[in-house]
């Protein structure tokens, strides 16, 4: 047995794929594979969900109904989130685990390889079967992707559909999480303790958990949504003793964390790139970790700060308003040793850096208006307008979004052995980050001023920030292409890229050659922390 | 802040009616609890430009005064214990801060006791009722015809020739100033939220469920809002608007609708 295991290792060790072709990827188990595989379907529903964005502002560009009608309006915005949410930041972030975290701790590869084909597999499918029910009788789901019941009860024949593929892409993520808790836990090198783990392997490790802990809830929230559809039950119908309310309690208390879940390996590409191009250690690597498991604890108790407009009790209104702004100080701890660690380092700004600072100083301002709407009596007002709006497309584009950008030019050239474009990455995030402002500030104004989100059609007064965040979202769109080109680009050629890429980083991925590999670390390497043994 | 940027800053950021085109703020509202909720906001937004300044400026000189071309030589060190302890407690005070004044104004809000009269706000899919408690008296209030013409795809009006494009209905709620009322709010078919800006209330219709809250306004005037929870295809267009009368003109309008009802 064990000589049969180890003549089939001898026949793969130094090589390339088994399969070639589409079988390569078919049957893929590389975490490189997979990683990309990951990455790439994350693209490409980045231009699904974007082209639904770009629908929808088509539309608010101006006051009266020009394009589409109200309800395949709230389509839009329904499935805008969605695929944004599920197709595209969480698979992004989960290919960047697959390639980067084997071999930020010195593991072959991940732990579970077939389940990791699994678990990728799924996604194209859920996201076809989502976008499917657009062509649906009734269309797809208009409720918002927050699904609130009574109305999403009063989708067509794509109800059970969606909820179908909600549930094919929250299984994706629990497999995919386990994956990652066991490969970290179980493959990391011997010499590497937990604490000197890299901050992105820290940020997915405790991403994982969240995942195990609140999707089986997302699950079970939309499964009794089906119950009460088409079995008879009454979880959320009054008249038989049910509570729509009850529904926004299980949504958000998955939909909470979800929010740190999408955040959280942001934060950790955040960590590797700051450092890198600071030419000095992360300040503080222990209270990072800390601070992201404290992050992590605070999220599940928040979630009824969505809810406040709900009628809650005021001492219910008062835990989750001081809950919620406790947050600001880890989160705070965060910013400020990012800053630290950038204080006399020797700083250069190539493109992974750049996005990075405009995630500094983007996601702080996400993070103001939070606070900001932590405070109850504030929220009554901002609740369900356009300043919530562009609170969490701050924090979820120049945050999530450009930590995957940043994590995307800091890594390419290790996946493909080439050097990006420096002058068109420098472009692409000029444009990138001109557009985002123009398109998500002006919602700030007119959220204040009295717009509500979700709506197609807006009285007149709200027109000129309108046209702005039109003009800026149609700019973003487009520059993505840029990105596209330019990752393009670097696969096919481009400068020879050395094993370390960058001005001598920390980490164990920089000691393997670029590009990468197909197999790497097969015997554990000795890990010996840079910075001595404090951390 | 000195005496020169400040009515300038204040200029840009106080609610300008005269130009609502631009209106970039919150209103400062009508009643207490909404002049209390604009002050909170703007203390909040301040607190929060001046954390932006050091946060900001710490970022902006690390990024000039650190760069490698200046041939710097980078630092070592990657622990600073009194640093650490200093912004993790700076930001607790600040929060402690913004906490005390907003949990007060919440107290506050939350009180309902003493009030005169009592409304029932009902929503549909897409239309509000009114209801006044005790009075029998009610009706519906739906969008403008005005509105809802020009609101039509394909109906080539343009939305700025008419008037409150949609935030104008058919009947608005009709108030006296003045006077403490309580509303009790729940839905029909889906969830809706009644947001009246200028009050600083928003609160949602659950169906099946009664909320309840209050406002007293204190001054005469028309008032608008919007729905504020998607209900279907026609959310954008069921608009709140609220009518504050004198006392004696609310009390003419209200002996008119039930002498009304009665012939």
């Amino acid at each position: 047995m064990s000589a049969t295991v180890a003549d089939m290792h001898d026949s793969h060790d130094h090589h390339g794929p088994v399969h070639t072709g589409i079988k390569r990827w078919l049957f893929a188990t590389n975490h490189k594979d997979i990683g990309t595989l990951y990455l790439v379907f994350a693209l490409v529903m980045l231009f699904v969900g974007g082209l639904m964005a770009l629908i929808i502002r088509a539309e608010l560009f101006q006051p009266g109904l020009q394009f589409v009608d109200p309800d395949f309006f709230n389509q839009m915005t329904t499935m805008h989130a969605l695929i944004m949410v599920f197709g595209m930041i969480m698979p992004a972030f989960a290919g960047f685990a697959n390639w980067m975290i084997p071999m930020m701790i010195g593991a072959p590869d991940m732990a579970l390889p077939r389940l990791n084909n699994w678990s990728f597999w799924l996604l194209p499918f859920a996201a076809t079967l989502l976008v499917s029910t657009l062509f649906m009788p009734g269309g797809a789901p208009a409720s918002g992707w927050t699904l609130y019941p009574p109305l999403v009860l009063q989708t067509g024949d794509a109800f059970p559909f969606a909820i179908f593929a909600i549930h094919l892409l929250g299984i994706s993520s629990i497999m995919a999480a386990i994956n990652i808790i066991v490969t970290i836990l179980n493959l990391r090198t011997p010499s590497m303790s937990l604490l000197q783990m890299p901050m992105f392997v820290w940020s997915w490790l405790i991403t994982a958990y969240l995942l195990i802990l609140v999707m089986p809830v997302l699950a079970g929230g939309v499964t009794m949504l089906l119950m009460d559809q088409f079995f008879g039950t009454s979880f959320f119908e009054a008249a038989g003793g049910g509570d729509p309310v009850l529904f926004q309690h299980i949504f958000w208390f998955f939909g909470h964390p979800e929010v740190y879940i999408i955040i959280l390996p942001a934060f950790g590409i955040i960590s590797h790139v700051i450092p890198a191009f600071s030419r000095k250690p992360l300040f503080g690597h222990n209270a990072m970790v800390y601070a992201t498991a404290c992050i992590a604890f605070l999220s599940c108790v928040v979630w009824a700060h969505h809810m406040f407009t709900v009628g809650m009790p005021l001492a219910g209104q008062m835990f989750f308003m001081f809950a919620t702004m406790l947050i600001a100080i880890p989160t705070g701890v965060k910013i400020f040793n990012w800053t630290a660690t950038m204080w006399q380092g020797a700083l250069t700004f190539e493109t992974p850096m750049l996005f990075a600072i405009a995630f500094l100083f983007l996601f702080t301002i996400g993070g103001f208006t939070g606070v900001m709407m932590a405070m109850v009596p504030l929220d009554f007002q901002y609740h369900d307008s356009y300043f919530i709006v562009a609170h969490f497309h701050y924090v979820l584009v120049p945050g999530a979004l450009f930590g995957a950008i940043a994590g995307c030019y800091f890594w390419l050239p290790k996946w493909t052995g080439h050097m990006y474009d420096e002058r068109l990455g420098k472009i692409h995030f000029w444009l990138t980050t001109i557009f985002v402002n123009l398109t998500f500030f002006p919602q700030h104004f007119v959220g204040l001023a009295g717009m509500p989100r979700r709506i197609p059609d807006y009285a007149v007064q709200f027109t000129n920030f309108n046209m702005m965040s039109s003009i800026g979202a149609f700019g973003f769109g487009f520059s993505q292409l840029l990105l596209v080109y330019v990752i393009y680009k670097c696969v096919k050629g481009g400068a020879k890229a050395t094993a370390e890429v960058w001005d001598n980083p920390e980490g164990l991925e920089w000691t393997v050659p670029s590009p990468a590999p197909y197999h790497t670390f097969e015997v554990p390497p000795v890990y010996t922390p840079r910075y001595g043994a404090t951390h | 802040m000195n005496r020169f940027w400040m009515p300038l800053l204040g200029s840009l950021f106080a609610a300008p009616a005269a130009h609502a085109d631009w209106a970039v703020n919150l209103p400062v509202g009508v009643t207490d609890i909404s002049a209390q909720t604009f002050d909170l906001h703007m203390f909040a937004f301040w607190i929060c430009v001046g954390i932006g300044v050091v946060v900001f400026g710490a970022m902006i000189i690390a990024m000039f005064r650190f760069r490698k071309s200046q041939g710097v030589q980078p630092a070592t060190w990657s622990h600073n214990t009194v640093a650490e302890i200093i912004w993790t407690v700076i930001p607790i005070v600040i929060l402690l801060v913004l906490a005390i004044p907003t949990a007060r104004a919440l107290v506050e809000i939350e009180d309902t006791r003493g009030t005169e009269m009592s409304i029932k706000i009902t929503g549909y899919q897409w239309k509000w009722h009114y209801e006044y408690i005790g009075e029998d008296v009610g009706f519906f209030s739906t969008l403008a015809r005005a509105s809802n013409e020009a609101r039509r795809r394909g109906s080539n009006i343009d939305p700025k020739t008419v008037p409150n494009y949609l935030l104008d209905v058919d009947r608005p709620l009709v108030i006296p100033v003045d006077t403490k009322i309580r509303y009790l709010i729940t839905a029909n078919d889906v969830l809706h939220s009644w947001w009246m800006p200028a009050f600083a209330v928003k609160k949602d219709a659950v169906p099946g469920f009664i909320n309840e809250g209050w406002f007293k306004v204190n001054e005469a005037g028309t008032y608008r809002g919007q729905c504020a929870e998607i209900c279907g295809k026609d959310h954008g267009f069921m608009p709140v608007v609220v009518e504050v009368l004198s006392k004696k003109d609310y009390a003419a309008w209200l002996a008119a609708q039930k002498s009304g009802k009665a012939g």
